[in-house]
This record gives C-alpha cells, structure tokens and sequence, in this order.
C-alpha cells in the first residue's frame, strides 16, 4: 500500500513531531487489537499446524508436535500451491502491462480529469466482488462473443473459455487491477515531467526516454503495484472456485475446503503457514529496498 | 505522429476504463431481466420484478441488512482506532516505530484465506462462539489498516502554516486541535470511514470462515452461486454501486469547487481549507 498515497510535506511534518506520553496512548488500543486478532492467531495457526488427530474421532485434534503435517500436505497438495503461484504471477504480469499505460495517462495527461479518473479506478469495487466474478461467467460463455471471437481464430485449446485455466486467470487479472493501477500511478506522478522534456530535447526517442527514465523512476510503485497484486491473487479462491473446473483449483480452495468441509485443521493451518512463508518473504525483500517508512 | 501516439496512449486509457466498468455493466443489466432458468447469467426478457419486490425472495434483505450492520459497527470502531495511530505516527515520535509500520502494513499484504484461517484457528482453540461478534472483530482487525493509511496521507499533505498560525495566535493546544486540526483531517477521516465501510460490506473470505452459522449479504451470493442467484442480488448490488459512486464523486466535486477558490485567492484562506474559524475565534484568550 506504500505508495497508494501521495504523501506531501513529509519534512514539515518531522520536524513538528513531539515525544510525549501522548503518542503511545494514540497507538495503544489500536495496536493492541492487532496485536490480539492478527499477530496471536499465527501463533495459534503455527499451533494448529502441528496437531495430532485423536485416534477414532474426526474432526478432534490434540497439541502434539507433530512436524510431518507439513510435508505430508505438501505432498498432496503441491500441484495446488504451484498453480496459485502460476496462475497469480500471470495474472500480476497481464495486469501490469494493462495497468501501465491507464496509470501513465492520469499522471501526466489526464490534466482535470485526474481526480475523476481515480474515482474511475477504485469505482468498480463499490460493486460486489462475488457478483463481478460471477459476470464474467456471462460474458465468457460459451455462446458469447468473446468466445465465438478466439474460436473463429482456433486459439482455444478447449474451444471454450468458461471452466478452464484462462478464465480463471482473466477474472484474477481483473479482479486485482486497481491494486497495480494506483500505486502506479502514485509513483508516476511523483516524476518530474521536466526530466521528460530534457530527455526529449537531448533528443532521446520516446523509447528511450521510457526505458531510461520513467521506467526505473516508476520502479517502486512497480513494486509495490506486483506486490499488492501477486499476494491477493495467489490467496484467492473465489475465481477459481466460480470460473474454473475442478483442475483449476488454487491453495486457497484447499484450505478453505480442509478447515471448514473436511474440518483436518492441521493441514489446513500447515498450508497457510507455508502460503504466508512464502509471502513474508517477498515482503521483507521489499521492505529491504524500500524500508518501512514508506510502507504505511 | 506524435498526434496519433498521444491519441493512442487516451484511447488505452479509456478501454482499461470501460474494461474495469464492464462486469458491472453485466450485473446492472442482468437486475433488470426475467431469467429462464434458475440462472440468471444470459439475458431472456426485460423485467422490472426484481427492483419492484426487491426483498421478495426470502433472505436476501435479511442478510443485507446483517452486512450493513456489521459494516457500520467495524467502520466506527476501525475508524476511531485507526485515526488514533493515524496521528500518533504524524504527530509524535516514539520506540517501535519499524514494528509499528510493519504491524499496520502486513494485514494489507496477508491473502485472506490466511488471516481467515489463523483467526478461526484462534476462536475454535479460546472455543469463543462464532457469530456475529467474530465477524466483526475479524473486520475491525483488518481494515484498521486501511484507516491509518488514508487519514496520514491526509495529515501529511495538511499546510502545517495553518496550525502554526492558530499557535500563533495564542490558541490554546485543545482549540488548536478543535477547530483547525480536526476539521482539516475530517475529510479524510470520511473517505476513510467509507473505504472501511466498503471493505467490510463486500467482504466474503475472512466472514465465511468466521461466520458460523451468520449469513451475509457476500455469504449468502457465495450460498446461491450454486443454485442461481436471485435477480434481486443484482438489484441490491447495483444500488449499492449507484449509492456509493454518487457519495464519492459528490465530495469530489466540493473539494474540486474548493480547490478552484483557494486557487482563485492568492493566499490559502483557512476558512476555505475546512478549519472552523469562527470556532477558533470564540475559544481565542480577550486581550
């Protein structure tokens, strides 16, 4: 969420910080609630993770230490988790190369149209996700243009789009836009549009004045934009479970399904544990370029 | 050339927009059909029934009425406890800080699949009754985050001259805050409240793991993907779009009006800004 924000007058507002008492007292009950609701109930899913079922009751489970649960689901559930991965990281590239030029023209062209276009972006949401997930059943059809379209064209390995792979990643490539598109945009505008004019009359191509000066300047909202795209993305299992077929099943669908269906908790927590590793990982290599000032 | 690459550039701009804006338009169009079967994904006959007996299949107002409840109480709570921290990072200086960012920054960045799973693994383990309560508690957790982070962008881009001024003036801490401080913020305090609200209102993941035996409104579409969602579900969810998008471009447009005429006088005038001058007027010390 770093770099959603424009934040102006940073150094104005240093300098006017106080140490007081105060301050610990603001962040006190807030800080405490997420103490309580988000950072201990990863220490109950670590927990959870490693308990032993009770021989002849399902669904019951003692503390135990029981570390086999972690590459016991693995086992089973690999092809999941790398799915998620693919499916997510397709999806956060597409979403990147649809999201560039949109972010692109608000920052530098959009002039009076700036504020109206950003309402423009975050809008969609205001609508139900579950029912804009469930649209796109309607226009991927069978009978739909989009499909009748690529099936005039033989590209559909299924003649059909609806319950495969591809629209499952499209609706996750939809689903998650506005997270790249805005923190694009809150890194593009922060560039000087006169480093552009100088790069134009030191007469660089309009190529190179992209690949040498607005694409490393944009840089952190790249990363941060991949970021915010990649991490829901890969957790999600409302796409997979409305717009594709039983092969298309994410880690998300199999956690939902092992904690609450099947109610085998251990393997469930085990696989959020492993889905959160891998997550907190990209976030620190994050942190280490950006530090954690900008984060918030 | 240059013409037809800048022209190019608008012309893909707009198609991401209507691209965005398109399953939308599907759901608005499909709230006002007469499906054939019991799905209601491809258009057969125009039909007002849905927006006429809008709560006509049971259930469907009954959870989102729930949603909305459960909206307002998280967005008060995560709203007063979000802008606390909110201040507390602009305004003051204390240990912890990287802690404190990362503790605010991860439950933005956590799938909520996770933050789903590890909240209920906590409630069976306390074998706290699910309900309700824990849906809430599950919402205020996770869009505090979402409030700190609106109202410090809002605190930051303040004029700090206006405080200063108020100080100045000999304005006593407690009016300075009254009348300039917080009227200042109170905008983005508002955006956050609605950013909140939303995010609990549409919520599907972390409530259906906490939800026990609770319907919302996102729980019970989730329920009726599988047997055909009602056109009213259409219906309720493009109000609640309609509603929504005219809440955020109405302040958007009082802003823009005052932006225009802060523009238009030379000097930032306070009263313009959103401070309560007049306020701030009657607590000042007679000399």
């Amino acid at each position: 969420m770093a770099a959603v924000l424009p934040s102006a007058g940073k150094q104005s507002q240093v300098s006017a910080q106080r140490k007081s008492r105060t301050g610990y007292f603001l962040l006190l009950p807030g800080m405490t609630w997420l103490a309580i609701f988000f950072a201990i109930p990863f220490v109950t899913l670590f927990m959870t993770s490693l308990q032993a079922p009770v021989a002849g009751k399902s669904g019951q489970y003692v503390p135990a230490f029981q570390v086999s649960n972690y590459p016991d689901a693995l086992a089973e559930y690999w092809p999941q988790f790398l799915r998620s991965f693919f499916y997510a990281g397709i999806a956060t590239g597409l979403a990147l190369l649809i999201a560039y030029p949109l972010a692109y023209f608000i920052a530098f062209k959009a002039g009076r149209w700036r504020a109206l276009m950003l309402v423009l972006v975050i809008a969609p949401s205001f609508a139900s996700f579950l029912l804009r997930t469930y649209a796109w059943k309607t226009i991927l059809s069978d009978e739909g243009f989009i499909t009748s379209f690529f099936n005039a064209l033989h590209l559909l390995p299924d003649d059909r789009i609806l319950n495969t792979s591809i629209a499952v990643v499209a609706g996750l490539t939809y689903n998650f836009l506005p997270f790249m598109i805005l923190p694009l945009y809150a890194a593009l505008e922060k560039i000087d549009p006169r480093l552009l004019e100088a790069s134009n009359d030191l007469y660089a191509s309009a190529f190179t004045t992209f690949r040498k000066i607005t694409w490393p300047l944009s840089l952190p909202g790249v990363v941060a934009g991949t970021l915010l795209t990649f991490i829901p993305a890969a957790g999600d299992y409302i796409n997979s479970e409305l717009l594709g077929s039983t092969q298309d099943r994410m880690i998300g669908n199999v956690i939902q399904t092992n904690f609450i269906e099947f109610r085998d908790y251990p393997t469930a927590s085990a696989l959020s544990f492993v889905l959160m590793a891998v997550i907190l990982v990209m976030v620190f290599t994050y942190i280490r370029r950006a530090g954690t000032e900008d984060l918030v | 050339m240059r013409w037809i690459k800048s022209k190019l550039l608008s012309v893909i701009a707009v198609l991401v927009l209507i691209y965005l804006f398109i399953p939308i338009a599907v759901v608005a169009t499909l709230s006002f059909n007469k499906p054939e079967g019991k799905y209601n994904t491809s258009w057969n006959q125009f039909s007002l029934d849905a927006w006429t007996n809008i709560c006509g299949v049971p259930g469907v107002c009954d959870s989102f009425m729930i949603s909305v409840r459960i909206g307002i109480i998280s967005t008060i709570f995560a709203t007063i406890l979000g802008t606390m921290i909110a201040f507390a990072l602009v305004r003051y200086r204390f240990r912890g800080r990287a802690t404190t960012n990362l503790l605010i920054f991860l439950p933005m960045t956590t799938p909520e699949v996770v933050m789903g799973a590890s909240l209920l693994a906590l409630f069976l383990n306390l074998r706290f009754p699910l309900g309700e309560t824990t849906i809430i508690i599950a919402h205020i957790m996770f869009t505090i985050s979402f409030v700190v982070v609106t109202v410090k962008a809002r605190l930051q881009g303040m004029d700090p001259r206006l405080e200063e001024a108020a100080r100045d003036l000999y304005a006593s801490p407690r009016a300075t805050f009254r009348y300039v401080t917080f009227p200042l913020v109170a905008p983005g305090i508002a955006g956050a409240a609605l950013l909140g609200f939303s995010l609990s209102f549409d919520d599907f993941i972390i409530s259906f793991f906490n939800a026990g035996t609770v319907v919302t409104f996102p729980i019970y579409i989730w329920g009726a993907a599988q047997r055909g969602i009602p056109v009213q579900v259409n219906a309720l969810a493009t109000l609640v779009f309609v509603v929504a998008l005219l809440i955020v471009l109405t302040s958007q447009f009082v802003s823009y009006r005052k932006r225009k005429a802060l523009e238009a006088g030379m000097s930032s005038d306070p009263a313009i800004a959103g401070a309560n001058v007049k306020g701030l007027e009657a607590a000042m010390p007679r000399s």
